[in-house]
């Protein structure tokens, strides 16, 4: 697996975190995540969400329910970016959704939600992975 | 005897009451289905006449008009279906009423009427005879034996096709274009063939003596034995009646098992000489301009007409150029009153270019204007290369001016000096005839033609014409620009010219067309190809960053560049040494989901799993794991169209653990998921089948073992038939095979889907090392040269040149590139390995293999199945679109 840029130094693991009311919820750890991909993970409240990595190793996450055909699969599409705004495609029937905001590209009426996320090293005793 | 007259009263007819005055529903009948009567029907069509006349056909034969001039290519393949002329639901949607098998036998023109041979009689009010031509049978003595053919319709060659299945050699009588035709046939049934003709020359009538030389050698080296300036004496026949020798009159003799009489067409007038219409003397119905017989309400058209300037015509051309003639003069009488004297409304037909360009045998042979040098003064400018076989000539006059022509070998030129007929080139005589190469003269293009030059012959479309479909009509491609105009659809030899028009016409317009596969490269993806080729490049995000659009690199790329390079990549990793698995480092990130998880999405978030069977051959014991593995983990199957079984609703999760125990019992992928080669489908061929002439089951494993994996711009198929009976449907297929006696037929660019495109023939006769070489070549130069997601039909639609541009290139090795293409296979085949054995054995790749990252052990239970007639479907409302309701756990949407 491609090593994400920004690896930190040895002897410490980087967190990857979701805001979710009010508080940071940890989804997995940065080297779980590929450039360019995305995966999907379980919130406690048994929502699903996408969360994906870009070249620069900025983290994204929004729903991984495509609202156009009621599949949970965002986080199987492919990330793109365009004017400098990074974005998945569906991989069903591949409209584009704003990894920021959620909005679907194709189609102004249409977003699913956005979670800000942010990336924390954290000692490497401490496992990144929950479950 | 039943009669189907429309006047109200029989009398009217007598009474010579105008059309317009009777009844609303005019009878308009035509008699005579072929090329030229369809194409009759088509303009009556255009012009809304069938909207309100009634029109009833009459046709001899068995089945509606088809291409009678590709009639060849029956032996290559086409089934006689594939031959029609007549787009589907035609007849229907325009009220047409099309008798087949019922000939018109008698025509009673006082009382309007045509009577069939079933009995029928229906009254008219125009009658149109397009009877067509007979075959001029010499009266050699022994002509009646049985082995004894003539050459004209679709029964003709069942008929040959069947007699000379057991037999080994066949004689033609006639070396003109028909004669070439169907020696070509008769050699493509594997038989020994003769050719004999009375003149000094082959096809005497288009070439000249040097022209004629130089086809001669030609069809001599195909192994075709060529009689000159000798005529038939005599047929001999056993004690059956079956055809042995035929005497010639020098007195040789030859042995030969069938005969084919192809010397000339006689025109069909009989039913005008009953009906006391005018005929020629040398027969032929007279007509005027309008295409109107000596009665004002019969017209007569195409190969059964004596036109206006005393001539029978015996090509297709002016045939079609008489039924416009004759529907506009229909129509417009229809519309008018009735009293416009013949020929007012518009240009008649005052007589034809027989210019033509024609494949024979292979060769190409293009005649046109005065190729004889017939002209008083003319000049001749020859080249002449007997090595190759071309021999070119061209009539100039006195003042300079290019009279005529005759083109063999080598007939590209024909676009550009055909219209320019009658006119000074820009350009000295001698350049347009040397051939292309190192330091020769810049070539004459179509850029160069009057607005007025006619660049499609077939549908006398002119370069005008072609100009202002780009320009007013905002076609920009040449598809667009062919539908728009109909230019290029006939016999295909304008296609080059046109293309060349197209792309002068939208550069001139400034009409810049962004060719680039995306927003993040302006380059197509033939050029991406060859820029990492040539650079050696081996990662997505080098290429982006160096050879994207400015505004696009160091970026994250799109979902349309990402596949696509990842594609290139993984077509040429075997070639540049690097990595072909498609799941390493970066080009994971690149692949569609369906490449990165080795599967198929589905529309409910599962997969669906295809194990490749080679050739769709299956041992039991294989199947019964197939049903096992489905049985266990719940999988619905079904047969596939390619004769694989398809597996489908496994999660994510569940995907390592099907394929341990698939790769455990020998299976591999079968690459559904990818833009890559997917299955080789064959019929049981000779080891079964009573019918079958080569072992295509093997061929077709050969095959799909030989190209598995291989990445393209496309999905790519296949199939093997084992004979001409085509079970396996190969010519739907990217590739097909099928078997002759002496090896296999090779067709290309043929596929099913939306748009269906049979494939065309690329190479005949071959063994399998050839066959597998061409392939070879074939789908390298297709992964090198075509676009993204561009299927190998649209492929050879577009690209310049074509087919037979395509056959130069991986048959002839016109660009000296097949080498290369040969070992890039060979790299590609060498370097094959299951993708899926190789993920099972790798932890780190199986990683990726979860529903959940934080719950790697949990399954996705929005996954959820059904019921559905003993096995499971989706539970998943079937959501239409963007307009339904999206919940509000989701987020912010809903409308």
């Amino acid at each position: 697996m491609t090593t994400a840029p920004g690896t930190p130094p040895e002897r410490t693991a980087v967190r990857v975190e979701l805001l979710i009311d009010q508080r940071w919820f940890t989804v997995c750890g940065l080297t779980d995540l590929t450039p360019g991909r995305g995966v999907a993970a379980l919130l406690p409240d048994g929502a699903q969400v996408a969360v994906f990595l870009d070249r620069a190793g900025r983290t994204y996450a929004i729903a991984n329910r495509d609202p156009f055909t009621g599949a949970y699969v965002l986080s199987r599409g492919l990330l793109g970016s365009a004017g400098g705004r990074p974005f998945v495609a569906s991989p069903l029937l591949k409209q584009r959704f704003d990894l920021v905001t959620g909005r679907c590209l194709d189609d102004e009426g249409v977003a699913v939600q956005a979670y800000a996320t942010r990336t924390r090293a954290v000692p490497d005793e401490v496992t990144a992975r929950v479950a | 005897m039943e009669s189907y007259n429309p006047h109200a009263h029989p009398a009217d007819a007598h009474l010579g009451i105008p059309r317009n005055a009777r009844a609303a529903a005019p009878t308009i009948v035509l008699v005579g289905h072929g090329m030229v009567g369809q194409r009759f029907l088509e303009a009556l069509a255009e012009r809304k006449v069938t909207e309100t006349a009634r029109v009833v056909v009459f046709c001899e034969e068995p089945r509606p008009a088809y291409d009678r001039v590709q009639l060849t290519s029956y032996f290559s393949g086409r089934s006689p279906d594939g031959l029609s002329l007549v787009e589907e639901g035609f007849m229907a949607r325009h009220g047409i009423e099309l008798r087949l098998g019922d000939p018109a036998r008698a025509i009673d023109r006082g009382a309007r009427t045509v009577t069939s041979r079933s009995g029928l009689t229906v009254g008219y009010d125009t009658l149109v005879l397009a009877t067509g031509s007979y075959p001029f049978v010499p009266p050699v003595p022994g002509r009646d034996s049985d082995g004894c053919f003539v050459y004209r319709t679709i029964d003709d060659l069942l008929a040959i096709e069947a007699y000379a299945k057991d037999r080994g050699s066949g004689t033609v009588v006639g070396g003109g274009l028909l004669g070439l035709e169907a020696a070509g046939a008769l050699k493509g049934l594997g038989l020994t063939t003769h050719i004999v003709e009375f003149n000094p020359r082959l096809m005497a009538l288009q070439v000249d003596e040097g022209g004629g030389a130089a086809l001669r050698r030609t069809v001599e080296g195909m192994g075709l034995i060529v009689h000159t300036g000798v005529a038939g004496k005599e047929i001999t026949a056993d004690g059956d009646g079956a055809v042995t020798a035929m005497a010639l009159s020098d007195g040789s003799s030859i042995d030969t098992d069938l005969v084919v009489f192809s010397a000339g067409v006689r025109p069909r007038d009989q039913l005008a000489r009953d009906c006391g219409l005018d005929v020629g003397e040398r027969g032929g119905i007279a007509v005027d301009e309008a295409c109107r017989t000596s009665d004002p309400a019969v017209y007569a058209i195409g190969e059964c007409a004596l036109a206006a300037d005393g001539r029978v015509y015996g090509l297709v051309a002016p045939g079609y150029e008489m039924a416009e003639v004759a529907a506009r003069e229909i129509a417009d009488t229809q519309v008018g009153e009735g009293s416009s004297p013949p020929g007012s409304s518009g240009a008649g037909f005052k007589g034809a270019d027989t210019s033509t360009k024609l494949k024979l045998l292979g060769v190409d042979v293009a005649s046109f204007g005065d190729a004889h040098g017939t002209t008083d003064g003319c000049l001749d400018v020859v080249y002449s290369d007997s090595r190759t076989g071309v021999y070119k000539k061209l009539v100039v006059g006195a003042d300079g001016a290019l009279l005529g022509g005759v083109l063999v070998g080598d007939a590209e030129a024909y676009g550009t000096l055909r219209p320019l007929t009658g006119a000074v080139p820009p350009i000295s005589p001698e350049q347009l005839v040397l051939p292309a190469g190192p330091g020769a003269p810049a070539a004459l293009g179509p850029s160069s033609l009057p607005d007025e030059a006619v660049v499609c012959n077939c549908h006398n479309v002119t370069k005008g014409a072609i100009r202002s479909a780009v320009t007013d009509h905002h076609r920009t491609t040449v598809p667009e620009v062919k539908k728009c105009t109909g230019a290029g659809t006939g016999c295909g030899s304008c296609v080059k010219a046109l293309t060349s028009l197209v792309n002068d016409e939208l550069e001139a317009g400034g009409i810049s067309v962004d060719k680039g596969l995306c927003g993040c490269f302006a380059y197509t993806r033939a050029e991406l190809y060859e820029i990492v080729r040539t650079l050696r490049i081996t990662t997505y995000a080098r290429l982006l960053d160096g050879h994207g659009r400015a505004e696009a690199r160091e970026g994250d790329g799109c979902e349309v560049c990402k596949p696509a390079v990842a594609s290139i990549l993984a077509s040429l990793a075997p070639t540049l040494g690097a990595s072909g698995y498609v799941l390493d480092g970066e080009q994971a990130a690149l692949q569609d989901t369906n490449d990165h998880f080795l599967a198929n999405l589905q529309r409910n978030g599962s997969y669906s799993i295809v194990p490749r069977i080679p050739g769709g051959e299956i041992t039991p014991e294989k199947l019964i794991v197939i049903g096992e593995v489905a049985r266990d983990f719940g999988l619905y199957t079904k047969i596939t169209g390619g004769q694989r079984i398809d597996l489908f609703g496994a999660r994510v999760d569940q995907l390592p653990q099907i394929w341990t125990r698939l790769v455990d019992a020998g299976f591999e992928s079968g690459h559904a998921y990818g833009k890559a080669l997917r299955t080789v489908k064959s019929c049981v061929g000779q080891t079964w089948c009573r019918y079958g002439v080569q072992d295509s089951v093997r061929m077709a494993i050969d095959l799909e073992l030989r190209y598995r994996g291989l990445r393209a711009p496309h999905k790519l198929k296949s199939a093997v038939s084992g004979c001409a009976r085509e079970c396996a449907e190969a010519r739907g297929k990217d590739f097909g095979v099928i078997a002759t006696s002496n090896g296999w037929n090779l067709y290309v660019g043929g596929n099913g889907g939306a748009d269906p495109r049979h494939a065309d023939p690329l190479a005949q006769d071959l063994d399998d090392e050839r066959l597998i070489r061409l392939i070879d070549r074939f789908l390298m130069f297709y992964i090198r040269t075509a676009d993204r997601l561009e299927r190998t039909s649209a492929w050879l639609e577009r690209i310049e040149g074509g087919l037979d541009h395509v056959r130069e290139v991986v048959v002839e090795d016109s660009l000296g590139l097949c080498a290369e293409l040969e070992a890039m296979m060979a790299d590609h085949v060498a370097g094959y390995r299951d993708e899926w054995a190789e993920t099972l054995g790798d932890p780190e790749r199986l990683r990726r293999f979860v529903s959940f990252v934080n719950a790697p052990g949990a399954p996705d239970p929005t996954v959820r199945f059904v019921p559905e007639r003993d096995q499971v479907k989706p539970d998943l409302t079937v959501l239409a679109g963007p307009a339904l309701p999206v919940r509000t756990l989701e987020g912010t949407a809903s409308r």
